[in-house]
């Protein structure tokens, strides 16, 4: 009895493994044959940044959905989960690589997975594009990783810049520790707010947190005594709408901004009446569509989406971006061998995306100049302003 | 520093720290019983938080009727999890058993995932427990000022247990010598079950109040509520239920503490809970309240 009782949990424990991994097996079995071109997407679907991943990912199958093949082959799209951990974006990637022979990748949402992968994806010689990991490091130094979206220094200074028209003197930060998205985000936004302020006191206040920390009173209360105009708190989906429940519960009255993570409706759920107001800087707004290619892609995704998100997420535009980025290239290089593709991206002219008209830097990050800020009224994303900075 | 600020944090503090306790002492029991550190203890913790999801949201059941839902679904899955991980290694070395738990962990994390994503859900908003109360400066929601005080009546509602019941003399005489225990016909399973009835309300309760504090559920929250928990359970000497409430609340305190006097150093707050580990079992292994226990040849 107790040894078929111990055997019966063995069992269901290597069951939940391999249902842990199975969702990324899915699609990568059917595929001996050579007729098709497995392109990889290396998203976090678990973890923190769960939610983010699978808005992204969303955006990459309706992209391949519309776009299915190239050079006359199918494309198939090969997803792995890298569970919004470093230790684990490493072997997610190893795996694509070297197990599922892919020719390109996309991913990941959330830079600090994007960074840990970096050298491994150098090293292959596979050309890997970012949707919407903005840290600067994650192309730095690295010839064969490029992105769609706009960096941190910039975003950081787009939000500096809006507080300050706000008639904002003071500021504080909340960053979290070890989050390289985070963190990175966070010192740009200070330096740029020192700049324009051109007060060194006007940042009142730096605070850092752990991974799933989940209480923020010690620190909020700890601002709320040096009373900023904003606090600005660049952190996952999953954190902020904590820190902004317990900023309103100690009786915070400042204005709450953050960055492009925040564009997610679990913001809103978890938050509720709390996120009103709050302020954040995204990529893209579905009601200015800035190319052809937008107009079908908001048209399109939006009846794919169905009611089950309110708004299209930037990151989903980002991540059909990254797709068909990449597919052109592979298009024009008219093989799918890694050099040939990354010599082709970086040739890549006047793309037209949704996110608008793409070309490359020296770094292969994507040459733009416009981020989209929100805020949240009566339960939704609302529009407030497209900065161009030139 | 004023002094408001202060007493903001001094409140701060006690509130986390009395979650911590109510968590601790579901593993200070079982360890005083079966000499196990349950690592799924955190996960039942989590499982309850989920519990309350849906009984509120999806199945839209007053907040009071969904609370005794929770708890007792919270005491079926740790029955449960006793039944199937740890009965069966009941004459297994301890390695095995501790072993055991923590693959339960991980299933039940993992299990989580799997049904829930891992994208979090919003805790219901329990408008009796989230009403914000404002003493002067210092804003409080009503579980903050609550969670204290059933932390305490818990902690003495287990104290009349474990001291003035039968089956509490039973626990007793378990946690001082099972095998001694089991011949004098005690019925160890049914004792064991108990303890596991017990820490598992608690953890239910822990994770209602917890929730209408951090409203976010997700498949990895109770990981580190577990860890430190654990911790506080060690400090205050393991295996003694007073202990760990007093092992909750000062490392509670500690954190927030840290926050409010070394601002520099916030982001090393979940290290503190480390840090005090390490400086327990160094100095006074058997924690604050804890017996020395002689090994009997």
């Amino acid at each position: 009895m107790k040894r078929k009782l111990s055997l019966l949990i063995s069992l269901l424990m290597v069951l939940s493994l391999i249902t842990a991994c199975g969702q990324s097996q899915d699609s990568g079995t059917a595929s001996a044959d050579e007729d098709v071109i497995k392109i990889g997407v290396f998203e976090p679907l678990t973890g923190e940044n769960g939610g983010g991943g699978l808005q992204e990912l969303g955006g990459i199958q309706y992209a391949n959905k519309m776009y299915p093949e190239v050079l006359g082959k199918k494309i198939e799209l090969v997803v792995v989960d890298n569970k919004t951990d470093k230790g684990e974006a490493a072997n997610a990637v190893t795996r694509l690589i070297e197990k599922d022979k892919v020719v390109a990748i996309i991913g990941s949402y959330g830079s600090g997975v994007s960074i840990a992968a970096g050298d491994i994806i150098k090293n292959a010689q596979i050309p890997a594009m970012g949707a919407s990991c903005t840290n600067p490091m994650v192309t730095q130094g690295n010839p064969f990783y490029f992105r769609a979206c706009f960096l941190d220094p910039f975003q950081g200074r787009v939000m500096a810049n809006y507080a300050i028209e706000q008639g904002a003197k003071t500021a504080a930060v909340i960053m979290q520790n070890g989050d390289d998205y985070s963190v990175g985000l966070g010192n740009f936004f200070i330096n740029a707010f020192k700049e324009l302020t051109g007060d060194e006191n006007s940042i009142v206040d730096v605070s850092e947190f752990q991974v799933n920390d989940t209480d923020f009173n010690a620190i909020l209360t700890n601002i709320k005594a040096k009373n900023p105009d904003v606090i600005f708190a660049p952190s996952s989906a999953t954190t902020a709408p904590l820190i902004i429940k317990q900023a309103r519960a100690l009786g915070i009255k400042s204005l709450i901004m953050g960055g492009d993570t925040w564009e997610n409706p679990a913001i809103i759920d978890v938050a509720g009446e709390d996120a009103e107001g709050i302020v954040l800087s995204t990529f893209f707004d579905e009601n200015d569509p800035a190319t052809e290619e937008a107009k079908k892609f908001v048209e399109g995704y939006k009846k794919e989406l169905a009611g089950k998100e309110p708004i299209i997420p930037a990151v989903a535009a980002l991540g059909y971006d990254a797709y068909l980025l990449i597919r052109d290239a592979i298009e024009r290089a008219g093989s799918t061998d890694g050099v040939a593709i990354r010599d082709a991206l970086r040739e890549t002219k006047d793309f037209e995306g949704v996110t608008g008209i793409i070309n490359f830097t020296e770094e292969g990050d994507a040459d733009k100049n416009i981020a989209v800020i929100k805020t949240v009224e009566n339960g939704q994303f609302v529009y407030i302003d497209t900065v161009v900075v030139k | 520093m004023t002094i408001e600020l202060f007493m903001q944090q001094l409140a701060n503090g006690i509130s986390i720290g009395s979650l911590y306790a109510l968590l601790a002492i579901g593993y200070t029991m079982v360890y005083g019983i079966l000499r196990l550190i349950n690592f799924a203890h955190g996960d039942i913790f989590m499982m309850a938080a989920y519990f309350m999801v849906f009984s509120i949201i999806n199945f839209k059941l007053p907040w009071y009727i969904g609370a005794v839902i929770v708890i007792v679904a919270s005491v079926g899955l740790g029955l449960l999890l006793e039944r199937t991980a740890y009965r069966p290694l009941r004459d297994a070395p301890r390695m095995s058993i501790m072993i055991s738990a923590i693959g339960a962990s991980f299933f039940l994390e993992n299990l989580a995932t799997y049904l829930f994503t891992g994208v979090p859900k919003g805790f219901p908003d329990i408008k009796v427990l989230t009403k914000p109360v404002s003493i002067g400066n210092i804003s409080l929601s009503v579980s903050t000022i609550i969670t204290p005080f059933v932390t305490i009546i818990l902690l003495y509602v287990v104290l009349f247990i474990t001291n003035k019941t039968k089956i509490g003399m039973a626990m007793r005489a378990v946690s001082k010598d099972f095998e001694t225990a089991r011949l004098m016909g005690i019925n160890i399973n049914k004792v064991i079950a108990t303890t596991f009835i017990i820490g598992s309300s608690l953890a239910a309760i822990g994770a209602i109040l917890w929730g209408s504090k951090y409203p976010s559920v997700m498949p990895l929250m109770g990981v580190m509520p577990g860890l430190k928990c654990f911790i506080a359970a060690v400090l205050g000497g393991i295996g003694n239920t007073t202990g760990a409430v007093l092992g909750g609340f000062i490392l509670g305190m500690a954190e927030i503490m840290l926050v409010t006097f070394l601002q520099p150093l916030t982001g090393y707050r979940d290290a503190i809970a480390f840090v005090i580990l390490i400086i327990v079992l160094l100095v006074k292994p058997t924690g604050l309240l804890g017996e020395k226990v002689t090994d009997k040849v």
